[in-house]
């Protein structure tokens, strides 16, 4: 958008850089450290190097505050590489050498799914920051993103609701996060009576930049006399080749409307809107929301990065949520020991950036408002419409046969992530 | 935890919008057309003016709806800039302008006259907020009023809209129109709207069932579309009647299909073609096993970036013109890292082609994580130029004109690339050394030098390469690794050594690849093609357009 990222960028990295070393320097006992576990190369830096900073941003500020339990903050940045394995390796050093208090990190499902045993093994703590599959719940792990009832329900729920939409397509790039997000859709919108043959489901490659066959497949399902949406779950990098052709291909939001569940602000930088206007995305925050908090959040993002063509995005806000519920559990629970922070946390509710409270729920996921947004023509999302009040993150899902029965408590007694309601013990699918 | 028990319900918002649609159209229309010097109740810049004390889009809708029944084709400017996001409240005042411009401070119009008024910050104005279901009934309202313009395009304009989006209660508008119609284009465009709407409508079967030929006739998607729809409420005659329009209908989009299938293969095989023909040259003719060549693609890329990032900043005016001004820039830039890269690392590596492998693969993550440092590891904005935007359409073929141009690009690198190396000086030396090095030294060739600039000349195709594929890629310090697979594939398919192999080995792939695709899906169909190439291999070594004879031991 501006030719003037360079410096900021050197800036920004040098800025890590002395706050690793000055970590290695000080050595002080007076400290508590924080893990910071996000890719900063490699093909998942995209996305990740933002949530880094926006980390550093929340401990700096947190440190002016004073710190927490009267000790100063320390982050612990390590850079797993968009290297799966390298993340469990990572988040091993974290805990085990540099014995940080809890780890906020991962994108991706599969790194997440890396790092499970070494948290449970080494009892530490993650804070995961992105909207996900759900169909999970694990003690040492709180999920603040949004989980398939946060995101994908509720834009399903509006496309039929307000545009009338009665045919389907499912778009998704090949790996977990479509594909079980696209399984619960697809159970959803049949329980609404839609029929099969007007679902169409589709998957491609990561990274895949020809889309001509598959707009042109898009627009050939839309012509069957019904108003037809796409919900694309399509991942990172194979956005931006999709949105330009569907730009080039003339297929408008009021004709065919996509909404997207991995594309925000950040992804949008790097695209011309113009064409794309009215296509929509689901979240639990958007830059644009009008309220005070998220000016000040932006401001002094703006502030922290020095460039204010930066934008801000939902991942962000939920590291935002999650880092204040750590602070406040660790000063409720008077130490940073897990096992007195994962007791403490639950019921911990902090203010979120769209004007509400977020609260961790026993099942180690949090209440979040759903908004809707159309894309405009600076980049920005529009709110159009917005849950009236707050939506529990629901780990497994009520659409889908085997997870129905199950729920995740990790309250004494129960301490449990999927006790199974119809058989009364502990365990099903998903986690041992 | 259900999310909707705790959500408020849009179904009412939804009935008004559906209601409204056809309604204020219908009364739209025929306003216009019957009187327009029947005396207005409300002064036009009043219910603009409304606009300011909207809550909510149903009242929004209302107020367009109201808008548009005066039939005055001044509201048109007001609604289009509504649609598009520019119509804004001074909060002082609560009056309603047109803005423009970007920034802090915009400029403010009139909105029935657009005279300039002056001047505002954009924190003392607010947007009137337009969602999808508005702009459809904008989009409307706006073709309803301009059945009647003075322009025959934009009448012929409105009724094609109508011919997409058909309107029972639109009809009595364009039978209307049609008896004042003079055009004799119009006039069959009108006649096909009006048949399109009489599918959706309740009239006596007579009409419908010649209404079915009329629609038959436009043999496009949205006919079979209207077709489709109309089917489910048919009956005895005209249920047969409309299953044989049908059935005819998709017998032309059939070989429509085709055809575009095929213009999506070529234009896949010349995007191959444009990553792999680099990499004929390094790979190809030179033997090195370049793992850094889709790095080369990248800076290429990332010069159209910055490029066009200088031309926004000093001379908006030549932004037509950036992707001309990039292309020699980026084949220097690309060619000169290749230079150095030659100099630097390959040289010493020259017939270990296992340490050249992993030397370049080095090489290619240290260009990536240099090119993430310097401009960030999020995607940057390269533009299109208006000349690339949009599609146009042959018969039922939808051509992008970016792919084609691409096309075009692909077809003119490769005729000079061919042109370089077959009639030009340089290019007999750099065929003589590649085929018998000690010979072309004994003849006075400097060979190291011919050696690098052969591997620059591959790195700068490279970096033309990367101009073009900015267009339609993601310009991100990845954009190299999707394209080294499928460049190794190509030039290993075509034949090592032979830029024709290269050339046509892209457009087999790109066409089989857009074959395969409707059949087995994106992912099926690329393992496919990789594994007939493995096969293809185990039968033909040298793929398909071997070097014989003597050249082919170089």
């Amino acid at each position: 958008m501006t030719g003037h990222h360079k410096k900021t960028n050197i800036a920004a990295l040098s800025a890590a850089l002395a706050m690793s070393l000055a970590i290695g320097a000080a050595k002080a006992e007076d400290t508590i450290k924080v893990g910071i576990l996000h890719s900063l190369s490699g093909t998942m830096a995209i996305s990740e190097t933002t949530l880094k900073d926006a980390m550093l941003m929340l401990i700096d500020e947190q440190n002016k505050k004073g710190g927490v339990l009267g000790k100063k903050l320390e982050a612990v940045v390590v850079d797993p590489a968009s290297d799966w394995p390298l993340f469990a390796e990572k988040a091993r050093e974290l805990i085990e050498k540099d014995k940080v208090a809890a780890v906020f990190g991962c994108w991706t499902s599969v790194s997440r799914k890396s790092v499970l045993p070494v948290f449970e093994e080494l009892n530490g703590l993650l804070f995961y920051p992105v909207q996900y599959e759900g169909e999970e719940s694990q003690r040492n792990v709180f999920y603040t993103g949004a989980a398939p009832n946060q995101q994908a329900v509720p834009a399903v729920d509006y496309l039929m609701d307000v545009e009338g939409v009665e045919r389907w397509v499912l778009a998704g790039t090949d790996y977990v996060y479509p594909r079980t997000t696209n399984k619960i859709l697809e159970a959803y919108l049949q329980s609404k009576g839609v029929a099969p043959e007007d679902i169409m489901i589709n998957y491609t490659p990561f990274g895949h930049s020809d889309w001509q066959t598959i707009v042109a497949d898009i627009k050939t399902f839309g012509s069957a006399g019904k108003k037809t949406a796409v919900v694309s779950t399509i991942n990172g990098d194979a956005n931006v080749p999709f949105y330009k052709e569907l730009a080039n291909q003339g297929i408008k939001a009021e004709d065919i409307p996509v909404v997207a569940f991995s594309v925000g602000e950040e992804e949008l930088a790097g695209l011309d809107t113009a064409p794309l206007v009215g296509h929509l995305a689901a979240w639990n925050y958007f830059q644009s929301v009008d309220t005070d908090a998220n000016a000040e959040f932006i401001d002094a993002w703006h502030a922290f990065i020095g460039d204010e063509a930066r934008v801000t995005n939902d991942p962000m806000e939920a590291h935002y949520i999650g880092f204040n519920m750590w602070v406040e559990a660790v000063e409720k629970a008077g130490t940073t020991d897990p096992d007195a922070v994962i007791d403490s946390i639950i019921g911990v509710s902090v203010p979120n950036l769209t004007g509400g409270y977020s609260a961790m729920m026993p099942n180690h996921h949090i209440t979040k408002p759903v908004l809707i947004g159309e894309i405009q023509e600076d980049g920005q999302f529009e709110v159009v419409w917005e849950t009236s009040g707050l939506v529990v993150g629901d780990e497994w899902s009520d659409y889908l046969p085997d997870s129905r029965p199950l729920i995740a408590d990790w309250r004494a007694p129960m301490s449990c992530g999927n006790f199974n309601t119809e058989t009364g013990k502990c365990g099903g699918k998903g986690v041992d | 935890m259900r999310p909707s028990a705790s959500q408020s319900s849009p179904k009412s918002c939804d009935q008004t919008m559906r209601l409204a649609g056809p309604l204020t159209f219908a009364i739209a229309v025929f306003l216009s057309l019957a009187s327009l010097a029947q005396s207005q109740e409300k002064p036009l810049l009043e219910i603009v003016n409304s606009f300011s004390d909207v809550r909510d889009f149903a009242q929004t809708e209302e107020i367009v709806a109201e808008l548009g029944a005066t039939g005055d084709p001044a509201v048109v400017p007001v609604l289009r800039a509504l649609s598009e996001g520019d119509l804004h409240v001074r909060k002082s005042d609560n009056q309603v302008f047109i803005v423009s411009g970007r920034g802090k401070t915009l400029m403010i119009m009139d909105p029935l006259s657009g005279e300039m008024v002056g001047e505002e910050a954009k924190r003392a104005l607010s947007k009137i907020r337009v969602n999808n279901g508005l702009r459809r009934l904008i989009r409307d309202t706006i073709g309803g009023l301009a059945l009647a313009s003075p322009d025959p395009a934009a009448r012929l304009r409105a009724a094609r809209t109508l011919i997409a989006n058909p309107d029972a209660s639109s009809l009595p508008a364009i039978e209307a129109a049609l008896e004042k119609e003079a055009d004799a284009d119009v006039a069959d465009g009108m006649m096909r709207a009006r048949a399109a709407a009489i599918l959706v409508s309740d009239r006596p079967d007579a009409e419908k069932s010649e209404a079915i030929t009329a629609v038959a006739e436009i043999g496009t998607q949205d006919a079979l579309s209207l077709l489709l729809g109309f089917r489910g409420q048919a009956e005895g005659d005209l249920r047969e009647q409309v299953d044989r329009a049908i059935a005819r209908v998709e017998r032309v989009q059939s070989y429509w299909s085709m055809a575009q299938n095929v213009w999506y293969g070529l234009s896949l095989g010349s995007v191959l073609l444009l990553a792999a023909i680099g990499l004929a040259i390094t790979f190809g003719v030179m033997g090195v096993i370049n793992m850094a060549h889709g790095e080369m693609v990248m800076i290429g890329a990332y010069v159209t970036f910055v490029v066009q990032e200088v031309i926004r900043l000093n001379a908006p005016w030549l932004f037509d013109w950036s992707l001309a001004m990039a292309l020699p820039l980026a084949f220097l830039v690309a060619g000169a890292v290749g230079y150095a890269l030659e100099r630097g690392v390959i040289r010493f590596l020259y017939g270990r082609p296992l340490e050249t492998l992993l030397a370049t693969w080095g090489v290619s993550l240290i260009l990536q994580q240099a090119v993430r440092t310097i401009f960030g590891p999020t995607n940057r904005e390269v533009g299109s130029p208006s000349w690339m935007s949009g599609a146009f359409e042959i018969g039922q073929l939808t051509i992008t004109w970016n792919r084609l141009y691409i096309v075009l690009f692909a077809l003119a690198v490769f005729a000079l690339l061919l042109f370089v190396l077959n009639r030009t000086s340089f290019g007999l030396q750099m065929r003589a050394v590649t085929q018998n090095r000690r010979m072309a030294a004994a003849m006075g060739i400097r060979t190291p030098r011919v050696d690098a600039m052969t591997f620059a000349l591959g790195s700068g195709v490279a970096g033309l390469a990367g101009v073009a594929l900015s267009q339609i890629d993601n310009v991100s310090p990845n954009l190299g690794q999707g394209y080294i697979i499928d460049s190794f594939m190509v030039v290993v398919f075509g034949g090592v050594g032979n830029l024709w192999g290269t050339f046509v080995g892209a457009l087999t792939l790109g066409i089989a690849n857009k074959f395969l695709e409707p059949y087995a899906g994106a992912v099926l169909g690329k393992i496919f093609v990789l594994v007939f190439i493995i096969l293809f291999i185990q039968k033909r070594p040298r793929g398909l357009f071997a070097l014989k004879g003597r050249a082919a031991e170089a």
